[in-house]
């Protein structure tokens, strides 16, 4: 081990871009590199998918529309919560690794490390969504709008994602572990299930139907569903498309303008 | 000349605990200092300062002259931490950690891909650079952190318990990673609770205990406040280990503490050796068997018990 000169220290220290940049890559090639979690989430939702189409799907009938047209924007929009959870897990992991003190303790500016991941995570996203899309035409999915409401559909799953990121960021932090984040991700089943993502929200009993209607991954997932499928979806959900693309945006913003705050003063705290 | 370290009246609450509570300590420019103290005594909440991951409650901190609460952003050029566990990347290869640290450190990428390799040479970890960190063994970890805090060039490195948990080959082999940067001229805080890596490091110890600073000096200084010397008494029979301490507090500084299970007896001689021949003296008139009479300098072990008075159990 010989000692070697290091040339003295540079004035300027990272700027926002570089060291955002830095910690997005570090997220993705943790991603990239962890084949368990691309393969295992991956099949996961294609056997979900697979089982709710052609297990449940049989014994769902809807007016003017297949079940597979309408399950698979549900499967879309919700897949952006189940791929949250690995951002609170991550998130966990660094801080009980110790590199969220190393980080914070770099001349970088404090909110690098979230914008950082946050770009990552919604890389991951994009990829999640890839293939929920992909096995969902190979399974009779088809769009019945527009090209470029199909695109705007897209848009807003990715920007739901970026939404959530900082609920489940937020968590990851709190939790403190891989393991309790994991825990707490649970929050993610009502909101995923008790919604209009796999079957309407009118055969569930009245007090369960007040939630289901009113919370944001309803509103979400139909927003999708009628970008995609057009009349026949807003006939079967009573609004026009306009209107769950409006609410959509608001919830949108109200989470960003909760979470992200909470989760910046929660990181700065450490 | 700026002090590298100076903290006056540092206080550090956790809810209605005090972690610090009105800790001075001063470092010089060309030191390594360590701090020593038990599990809970205050040492990494110090760091932790030190490094701005926390905010002092009150009294004042400066590093290299610098405020730490008014100005965080330009200490954090100066400082750089090791903590306790190994904060790297374990999908990444080594050389990949290092590189990544020297970016957000301000290097540009052909500065960052230099300085990297460079601090994989020092850190003995050149062979193993393009493997992931994953496969690495402890120590090798351990050293990798190391490396990516020395890769901003701070002008302070925080070492937290750099050696915890490893095992004696990786814990020298780390001692002399530590020992190079010091030639190279790097000033390092350390933590620590073992005593013999601060007697082997530091130049400079100060020995802390629920929140305070108790002691400070170099290892010589604290060795010889804990007594001069040592007298060592080994007997033949348990029986007669009462009859010796007795013996032996009367000419000690302090009372002499018994060891049952290696049969002996200690005491600390204030004075000069000379005394060592007056207290063997009525020992030898007792007709008492004894099997072994050593003399020697106290250890910083027995200088840490006299200074803090810390249950023995508390310390490694």
């Amino acid at each position: 081990m010989s000692s070697i000169a290091i040339a003295p220290r540079r004035g300027n220290a990272a700027g926002l871009l570089v060291s955002s940049g830095q910690i997005a890559r570090r997220v993705l090639r943790k991603f990239v590199r962890s084949p368990q979690l691309v393969i295992v989430g991956t099949v996961q939702g294609a056997m979900f998918l697979l089982i709710f189409r052609y297990v449940f799907g049989g014994a769902i009938a809807l007016p003017g529309t297949s079940y597979v047209d309408f399950v698979v924007p549900g499967f879309i929009t919700t897949g952006v919560l189940f791929n949250a959870m690995y951002a609170s897990a991550g998130m966990a992991e660094d801080m009980s690794a110790g590199l969220i003190a190393r980080l914070r303790s770099l001349p970088i500016p404090r909110s690098a490390v979230l914008i950082g991941r946050a770009v990552a995570d919604t890389g991951i996203q994009v990829w999640g969504l890839a293939i929920t899309v992909a096995i969902g035409f190979l399974i009779g999915f088809r769009l019945h709008g527009s090209w470029s409401a199909a695109l705007a559909a897209a848009a807003l799953v990715i920007l739901f994602g970026f939404v959530f990121e900082w609920v489940f960021v937020l968590i990851g932090m709190v939790a403190g572990s891989a393991q309790a984040a994991q825990g707490f991700a649970l929050i993610v089943f009502p909101f995923s299930f008790v919604s209009s993502a796999y079957i309407p929200v009118a055969t569930m009993p009245s007090w369960m139907r007040g939630f289901a209607e009113n919370q944001p991954i309803t509103v979400m997932v139909n927003a999708v569903r009628t970008l995609t499928q057009g009349h026949p979806a807003e006939a079967l959900l009573g609004h026009p498309t306009s209107y769950f693309v409006v609410r959509s945006l608001i919830w949108s913003a109200g989470l960003i303008a909760v979470f992200a705050p909470l989760a910046v003063a929660k990181y700065r705290r450490g | 000349m700026s002090f590298t370290l100076e903290a006056a009246g540092l206080v550090k609450r956790f809810g209605k605990t005090p972690a610090l509570d009105g800790l001075n300590l001063t470092m010089q420019p060309g030191q390594v200092m360590a701090l020593l103290g038990p599990n809970g005594a205050g040492k990494t909440t110090f760091v932790n300062l030190v490094a701005t991951l926390l905010h002092p409650d009150a009294g004042t901190l400066r590093v290299g002259g610098i405020d730490v609460a008014r100005k965080p952003a330009a200490v954090r050029r100066l400082v750089a931490l090791a903590g306790q566990s190994a904060a790297v990347e374990p999908t990444m290869t080594g050389r990949e950690n290092v590189f990544m640290v020297a970016r957000l450190f301000g290097a540009s990428a052909g500065d960052a891909r230099r300085d990297a390799a460079g601090v994989l040479e020092q850190m003995g970890l050149t062979d193993d650079a393009d493997r992931t960190v994953r496969t690495y063994s402890g120590g090798m970890r351990r050293r990798l952190d190391l490396g990516a805090s020395l890769v901003g060039h701070p002008r302070l490195l925080l070492l937290d318990e750099p050696t915890t948990g490893l095992d004696p080959r990786s814990r020298l082999e780390l001692w002399d990673v530590i020992r190079s940067l010091v030639a190279s001229g790097t000033d390092v805080l350390l933590t620590t609770q073992y005593l013999d890596e601060a007697d082997h490091l530091a130049s400079q110890i100060a020995i802390i205990d629920h929140g305070r600073v108790v002691a400070a000096g170099t290892p010589r200084e604290l060795k010889r406040r804990a007594g001069r010397s040592v007298v060592e008494v080994r007997v033949r029979d348990l029986s007669a280990l009462e009859r010796v301490a007795a013996t032996l507090t009367a000419i000690g500084d302090g009372p002499a503490t018994i060891d049952r299970p290696t049969h002996s007896v200690r005491v600390a001689l204030g004075a000069g050796t000379e005394r060592v021949f007056a207290a063997l003296r009525p020992l030898d008139d007792t007709g008492i068997a004894i099997d072994e009479v050593s003399v020697r300098q106290p250890t910083l072990d027995e200088a840490f018990l006299a200074l803090t008075g810390a249950p023995k159990e508390n310390v490694t």
